[in-house]
C-alpha cells in the first residue's frame, strides 16, 4: 500500500481516452453508410452499385423507371426501417440494462413485445384472419394498419401497466420481475389463443414473429421514424441519469437524481421504441441485447453519452447488415430478419464475451 | 498535527429529537432508535459505533436522506433535510455504501468523475474545475495511478480509496461512509482510517463511518457515536466514553467483556489458576496475553505461581516458580507456558 499523500500529484494526461472514442464513433457512422448503401444494392433484382448510389443521389437516369422504382419505393424504405429499427432496438436495451443493472435486460424485459404480440395475436386470431391474410401477402406483414394499430395498442396497455407500477415499486429488481411476469402472462394468453384457433390463423400469427423489415413504406414509415425519433431524442435527454444509475440506484440518489422521475423518462423512451418497432416490424430478436454489449466492448467505455450515439449506430449497421444477408445474395429467397439477427447475433455476443479474460463477473 | 479544530459557529448536521425506524402501511411504524440528538462538526471524523442490529445502517441512511425519518427535527448545513431538493442535498452530502458497483467497463477516473453529477449541467459534461476537482479527489486518495483502469479490476482496498474519491470529487462538507472497512484486510483498514482522519482535518470535512472496528475506531475518532441495542445514544470522545464505562455497557449484550486496562476486548475468560506476574513493558504485555490464552489468570497481586519476565526484550529469561518447587528457566513463551502447564497437570 502506497504512502497517502495529500499534497496535489503532478497532473497526468486527464482524457487520454476521448479521441479515440471519437474515432471508434466517425468508424461506426461510415459503417452505417457502407451497410446502408450496400442494403439498398442488393436484392432479387440485380442494380449495379454506381446506379443505386446515383438515385440515392438524386442523380439517376429519370427515364429507368423500373429501377427508380425498386430504389425509392422498396429497397430505400426498408433500409430506412432497418436502421431505424437498429438503433431504437439498441438503445433500447442499452437503457434497460442499465435501468435494471442486468445484462440480460433487453427491450422485451418489460414485456412490450409481448404486449405487442397480444394485440397482434388479437387481430389474427378472431375475426380478421382473411382480411390480414390478404393485407400480408399484398404487403409484406407490416402492410395492415390494423396490425399495427392492434400492435400499439398492446404495447401501449403493457406500458401503461408498467409505468403504473412503476410508480408504486421502489426496487428496480421488483419492477424487472414485474416486466417479466406481464410478459408472461402475456405471452400466455396469446399460447391460450392459439391453442384454440385454426392451423391457418396460427400460420399468420407465426409469420408476424418472424418480423419484416419491408412493407414499411409511406405514411407507415413517416409515423414508425417520428416514434422512433422522440425515443431515441428522449434516450439521449437520459445520458446523465443513465451514468448515475450505473452505480445504483442508492447512490444515484445520493448524487441528487430524482429517481423516479428519470425512471419514467427511460420506460417512456424504450416502450416508443420497443413498442413501435414491434408494432411495425414484428419481434426482433438479439439485437436490443446484443448490441448494447458490444458497443462497450468496442468503444471501452461506460458512458452513456458516447454509448447511446454508439449503440445507434452500432445497432443500425448491425440490422442493416443483417438485411443484407437475409436476402441470400445471388438468390431469390429471403429470410425472416429475426432468425438472421438470432442466427449472425448470438454467436457474435458469445465471441466478445468469450474472447476476453472473465473478470469479475459484473 | 492532530490540533482540536476550533469550534465552528453552526454543525454541519444537526438532529434532535430523531426517531428512525420503517414506517409500514396499516400497521403501526418501526422504531429502530430514538429519540437521538446529534450533531457534526466540520473537521472531525465521527465513529459510529454498536453492536449488530443497533440500528446504525438505519441510522446513516437516514442522515443520508435514503430513508425518511419517524420523526424529529434534522437539519443539514442549516436547512431541514426534508426541505433540501435532491440536487442540494447532493451538495451538502456524499456517501460511499457497501452494496457493490456492478460497473466493468467503467474507469476509475469515470467513477470518480460522477461525483461531480450535483454540479454539472442537463448532459452532465465537465468543465475544468470538474476536471480539477475529480483529479485532486484522486490524488487526495493516492488512486491518480489507477484513473485509467477498469473499476471490476481493483483490489478491495483499491476499489475502497477510489469510492471515497467519488466522494470528495461530489465536494461535500459531509462525508459519510457505511462500514468502509468491511472488506479490508487490516493494513488497509488502518490506511483508510488513518486517510480519513487526514482528510477531515486537511479538508475540514466531517466525515461520518459506522465500523465494527472498534479498537482503530477509538484511535481514529475525534468522536464517538455509541449506539447501544438498546437505551440512548452517546456521543462523545472515545477516551471518555471508554472511562465512564458506557462502552464497556453497550457491547455487555454480545457477551464481550471490555478490558479499560488495554483498550481491547477480552477474548479469553480464563479461570485456571492465579499466577503473580512481575515485571514491566512489552515483555509484561505479551507474555500476561499469552497467559491468559493459556487459561492462567495473570494477577499482579502475590499468588502460589509466580512468572517473571526479562526485563529487557531480547535479553535474558523468563522465570517461572511452582509452589515448593525450585524456579526455572524459560528461553521463549512456547517455553514458559510449556513448563507451567506441565507443572500445572502435575499439581493436579
Amino acid at each position: 500500500m502506497s504512502p497517502v499523500s495529500l499534497t496535489p500529484s503532478p497532473p497526468v494526461a486527464v482524457t487520454p481516452r476521448r479521441p479515440r472514442l471519437a474515432t471508434g464513433l466517425l468508424l461506426l457512422a461510415a459503417l452505417v453508410l457502407v451497410a446502408f448503401v450496400l442494403d439498398v444494392a442488393l436484392g432479387p433484382v440485380r442494380i449495379p452499385m454506381l446506379t443505386v448510389a446515383r438515385h440515392l443521389l438524386g442523380l439517376g437516369d429519370a427515364a429507368d423507371t423500373a429501377t427508380a422504382f425498386i430504389v425509392h419505393q422498396i429497397r430505400l424504405p426498408k433500409a430506412l426501417t432497418a436502421l431505424a429499427v437498429g438503433s431504437g432496438l439498441a438503445v433500447s436495451g442499452l437503457q434497460m440494462q442499465t435501468l435494471f443493472r442486468n445484462p440480460l435486460a433487453g427491450p422485451s424485459a418489460l414485456g412490450l413485445t409481448a404486449g405487442a404480440g397480444l394485440g397482434v395475436a388479437l387481430v389474427m386470431l378472431t375475426g380478421g384472419g382473411a382480411a390480414s391474410a390478404l393485407a400480408v401477402r399484398q404487403l409484406g406483414l407490416a402492410g395492415s394498419w390494423a396490425l399495427v394499430l392492434a400492435a400499439t395498442a398492446g404495447a401501449a396497455a403493457v406500458m401503461a401497466l408498467v409505468l403504473a407500477l412503476a410508480a408504486r415499486v421502489r426496487d428496480n429488481v421488483v419492477l424487472l420481475i414485474v416486466g417479466l411476469m406481464v410478459a408472461s402472462v402475456t405471452g400466455a394468453i396469446v399460447s391460450l389463443w392459439q391453442y384454440f384457433s385454426a392451423p391457418e390463423q396460427i400460420q399468420e400469427y407465426l409469420l408476424w414473429t418472424f418480423g419484416a423489415l419491408g412493407g414499411v413504406t409511406g405514411s407507415h414509415l413517416a409515423v414508425l421514424a417520428t416514434v422512433v425519433g422522440t425515443g431515441l431524442a428522449l434516450a439521449l435527454a437520459s445520458a446523465k441519469p443513465l451514468n448515475a444509475l450505473l452505480l445504483g440506484e442508492h447512490y444515484a440518489r445520493s448524487l441528487g437524481l430524482r429517481v423516479r422521475r428519470s425512471r419514467t423518462l427511460i420506460i417512456l423512451s424504450t416502450s416508443l421504441l420497443a413498442g413501435s418497432i414491434t408494432a411495425f416490424c414484428g419481434p426482433i430478436g438479439f439485437v436490443g441485447i446484443a448490441v448494447p454489449h458490444l458497443t462497450r466492448a468496442l468503444l471501452g467505455t461506460a458512458d452513456h453519452r458516447l454509448l447511446l450515439p454508439g449503440a445507434c449506430l452500432l445497432g443500425a449497421a448491425l440490422v442493416l447488415a443483417c438485411d443484407c444477408l437475409a436476402q441470400l445474395p445471388g438468390s431469390q429467397i429471403m429470410l425472416p430478419i429475426n432468425v438472421v439477427t438470432s442466427l449472425l447475433g448470438a454467436p457474435v455476443v458469445l465471441w466478445v464475451v468469450l474472447r476476453r479474460p472473465i473478470r469479475s463477473a459484473a | 498535527m492532530s490540533l482540536i479544530p476550533p469550534p465552528a459557529a453552526a454543525p454541519l448536521l444537526a438532529a434532535e429529537n430523531l426517531t428512525i425506524g420503517y414506517a409500514a402501511r396499516k400497521k403501526a411504524p418501526r422504531l429502530v432508535a430514538g429519540p437521538l440528538h446529534l450533531a457534526l462538526w466540520p473537521g472531525e471524523l465521527v465513529c459510529l459505533l454498536g453492536p449488530n442490529g443497533a440500528g446504525k445502517s438505519t441510522l446513516l441512511r437516514t442522515l443520508a436522506g435514503v430513508q425518511a425519518p419517524l420523526g424529529g427535527y434534522l437539519a443539514v448545513g442549516g436547512q431541514p433535510l426534508a426541505s433540501l431538493s435532491p440536487e442540494a442535498r447532493a451538495r451538502q452530502l456524499s456517501i460511499v455504501l457497501t452494496e457493490r458497483i456492478e460497473a466493468g467497463h467503467l474507469t476509475v477516473r469515470e467513477l470518480v468523475s460522477l461525483g461531480r453529477h450535483p454540479h454539472t449541467g442537463w448532459l452532465g459534461g465537465l468543465s475544468a474545475h470538474d476536471h480539477a476537482q475529480v483529479q485532486a479527489a484522486l490524488a487526495a486518495t493516492g488512486t491518480a495511478q489507477f484513473a485509467p483502469r477498469p473499476v471490476g479490476e481493483l483490489s478491495d482496498g483499491e476499489r475502497q480509496k477510489v469510492l471515497l474519491a467519488r466522494a470528495l470529487a461530489q465536494d461535500t462538507p459531509l462525508i459519510v461512509l457505511d462500514e468502509p472497512t468491511a472488506h479490508l484486510d487490516l493494513p488497509n483498514r488502518v490506511a483508510l482510517l488513518r486517510l480519513l482522519h487526514e482528510l477531515a482535518r486537511t479538508l475540514d470535512k466531517a466525515i461520518l463511518l459506522s465500523t465494527h472496528e472498534l479498537d482503530l475506531a477509538l484511535q481514529a475518532a475525534d468522536r464517538v457515536w455509541l449506539l447501544p441495542a438498546t437505551g440512548e445514544l452517546l456521543a462523545g470522545p472515545p477516551e471518555d466514553l471508554v472511562l465512564s464505562g458506557a462502552f464497556a455497557a453497550a457491547f455487555q449484550h454480545e457477551g464481550l467483556a471490555f478490558d479499560v486496562a488495554t483498550g481491547t476486548f477480552e477474548l479469553h475468560a480464563p479461570t485456571g489458576l492465579a499466577v503473580q506476574l512481575l515485571g514491566e513493558g512489552p515483555a509484561a504485555f505479551w507474555t500476561r496475553r499469552a497467559l491468559l490464552r493459556a487459561g492462567f489468570v495473570p494477577t499482579a497481586s502475590p499468588a502460589a505461581w509466580r512468572v517473571t519476565v526479562p526485563p529487557e526484550v531480547g535479553h535474558g529469561s523468563w522465570l517461572s516458580q511452582a509452589p515448593g518447587q525450585p524456579a526455572q528457566e524459560h528461553a521463549t513463551i512456547a517455553n514458559l507456558l510449556q513448563a507451567l502447564t506441565k507443572n500445572c497437570n502435575n499439581v493436579a
